[in-house]
């Protein structure tokens, strides 16, 4: 009955998937309708048709699948790391990396020097002109690769300080730690290049405004890859659910297949953060949502919390470019609305039907 | 309907049409990434996210060009009826892909160049911070945009500054100015452009160029170099005189202190073509406030 239930929710969650990219490549800063009457008639107005072919087809479908394909890779990671340390806490970040994707990318635009007066605010804000524009290895970079470097590198270190991956209590204190110094070292780098301060904010906030077809490539491979290991791995999170010792009495081989599933931590987390920057939530809640409708293996719980982060981060993209349009919403701040929105009625709704703990 | 002028009339048409369809075949320009832009014709369709390019254009007399702008450009008016594309940090780029301009103009640190690049859109990085990035981008927009008389502007600008400084009553000169750009706080150095723009009125910053161009100090600092005279924003100056230990600095004892509006700050602040009237705001402001016996003076 669970593995019916699971197809069904695999189906279900694909084909919102589905609706969603239709939907997603109709609404932006302007109506599909604006767009449809170019597409249909090219020859009636060339020029016309190119702007909204591009927009379409250039713009419009690698972001939409692109938030796809970011919130299956948190959804994913968010799982793995809510097995692996047995805590329903722990959130795709927690090894550090979204503290060393921060670090990168404030390191990155302070090399650039810095989102200078392209604020202009009221806040009377001025351009410091840190210009190390000559061929650092930063600004080669950018801050894609400057985030993803540092989301790599911050788990390596996560890693070294709790000497591998033995002991999750040890790993879970050692990503804090991380998180919390590359967090310090961040606030240092924006003292001192005050200009990157507006545009890291941007980073912090998420968007999937910058994701071509490339990113959405990457990102649908990593994806690929990742989910693939994470189902085969599954079997030791089961294990690990009974406990360290019992995992071990069933033959598994813990070491190894910790270290691959937090090499799947790393790389799906790294992946989204350097192309959408953080998005809050999604790694969080779906895993959560996932259990509140079915009780299942930790393999299928991947999949399914995967499937169900990226439908959730695409929901939410589409609202950013919606509620306000033609401006955009930062993702992240919808994410975080909606997920922990939901997260809150899913707990009270289980504490007053007295099934509790489940969250 | 050219064929009833004069044939060497005609002849002379040709020629200069030849000549300036030449110059313009050569427009390149080389941007603040050292990127190479070339350019058929002069760019018509604009899009600027950055509101001291919009100036920029604007001063050049070219602001019916512009097609779009960032929500932080608010100056001239006219810009204010204009699609907002975003900000430079975050902006739509499928709105701006939709006004299909023939350049966009953007900070060298948006991302969006090579997104919009990608898609097959020009784009030109320029962010002055200086006066003299000012005067290079000016120029710059200038030969790109084909305005002959941008050095003209520049020198009007320019020779604005100086009457300002011209203007300063004998006292003002070598009053201790402490520039808040924000609480933090946050002072504009010798170095930032308007520490420059201090400089050129001949007033003193007390905020080294060694410190960078907008450094955060220590309260305590700014106590102990006993400015003159403040100049800051309307917003921040709230409560100034409740921070510890300011309530003994002389220029807030004898209220020498200048509170600029919003839109004065939006002046003051940034590296455009309204740096003569930043200078004016200033001089005004050091014309009322300066005390008429420097401290430096005194003894």
């Amino acid at each position: 009955m669970n593995l019916r239930r699971t197809s069904f929710l695999v189906g279900a969650m694909l084909l919102a998937g589905l609706a969603l990219t239709v939907l997603g490549v109709c609404v932006g800063s302007t109506g599909f309708e604006n767009l449809v009457g170019p597409l249909l008639n090219p020859q009636q107005d060339p020029a016309q048709f190119a702007m909204a072919r591009q927009i379409v087809w250039e713009i419009r479908l690698p972001r939409t699948l692109g938030a796809w394909a970011a919130g299956a890779l948190l959804g994913l990671a968010g799982a793995v790391a809510q097995g692996l340390f047995r805590n329903p806490l722990a959130d795709p970040y927690l090894l550090g990396s979204a503290s060393g994707a921060a670090l990168g990318v404030a390191l990155a635009l302070a090399a650039m020097g810095g989102g200078a007066g392209m604020l202009g605010d009221n806040m009377m804000n001025g351009g410091e002109a840190v210009n190390l524009f000559s061929g650092s290895i930063l600004v080669r970079l950018g801050l894609t690769g400057g985030a993803f470097v540092g989301a790599v590198l911050a788990v390596l270190l996560t890693l070294i300080l709790s000497r591998g991956v033995q002991q999750t209590l040890r790993l879970l204190l050692a990503g804090v730690v991380v998180g919390v110094v590359l967090g310090a070292m961040t606030e240092i780098v924006l003292l001192l290049s005050r200009d990157t301060l507006q545009a890291m904010r941007a980073f912090v906030l998420g968007s999937t405004t910058f994701v071509d077809w490339t990113a959405c490539l990457l990102m649908a491979g990593v994806w690929m890859v990742c989910v693939v290991v994470a189902w085969l791995l599954g079997r030791v999170l089961d294990g690990l659910s009974l406990g360290d010792a019992t995992a071990r009495s069933l033959g598994l081989p813990l070491g190894p297949m910790r270290s691959a599933l937090v090499a799947v931590l790393a790389l799906a987390t790294g992946t989204a953060v350097a192309h959408t920057g953080l998005i809050a939530f999604v790694g969080l809640a779906a895993p959560h949502l996932v259990r509140s409708v079915i009780k299942t293996t930790h393999g299928r719980l991947m999949l399914l919390s995967s499937l169900v982060g990226g439908v959730l981060l695409m929901v939410a993209d589409t609202l950013a470019r919606w509620l306000i349009a033609p401006q955009e919403l930062p993702v992240g701040v919808l994410t975080a609305v909606l997920g922990g929105g939901y997260l809150l009625l899913l707990m009270n709704r289980n504490t007053r039907s007295a099934r509790g703990a489940r969250l | 309907m050219t064929s009833n002028l004069k044939p060497g009339l005609r002849y002379l048409l040709a020629v200069v049409a030849a000549i300036s369809v030449g110059t313009v075949q050569a427009l390149q320009v080389t941007d603040d990434r050292g990127a190479v832009v070339s350019f058929d014709k002069a760019p018509q369709r604009i899009v600027s996210l950055l509101p001291s390019l919009t100036e920029t254009v604007c001063e050049l007399g070219l602001c019916q060009r512009l097609v779009g702008v960032d929500r932080y450009s608010n100056f001239p008016a006219s810009v204010q009826r204009l699609p907002r594309v975003g900000g430079g940090l975050d902006p739509n780029i499928e709105a701006i892909v939709a006004l299909r301009p023939d350049v966009v103009l953007l900070a060298t640190s948006s991302r969006a160049g090579e997104r919009l690049q990608a898609l097959g859109i020009k784009v030109v990085a320029l962010e002055p911070k200086t006066h003299a990035e000012l005067q290079r981008v000016m120029l710059k927009l200038g030969q790109m945009l084909d305005v002959p008389d941008a050095q003209r502007i520049w020198r009007a600008i320019d020779a604005a500054v100086s009457a300002a400084a011209q203007s300063l009553p004998p006292y003002a000169r070598n009053t201790r100015v402490y520039f808040e750009v924000n609480e933090g706080p946050y002072a504009a150095g010798e170095s930032s452009f308007i520490g420059e723009t201090l400089n050129r009125l001949g007033v003193k910053n007390i905020v080294p160029a060694a410190l960078g161009s907008f450094p955060k100090l220590n309260p305590e600092y700014i106590v102990r170099a006993k400015p003159d005279l403040i100049m800051i924003g309307q917003r921040s100056a709230e409560g100034m005189t409740q921070r510890p230990g300011w309530q003994g600095i002389r220029a807030l004892r004898e209220q020498r202190v200048c509170m600029f509006s919003a839109d004065q700050a939006d002046v003051l602040v940034r590296p455009g073509p309204r740096m003569a009237e930043g200078a004016r705001l200033m001089a005004q402001c050091l014309t009322d406030k300066a005390p008429k016996i420097p401290s430096g003076v005194k003894s």
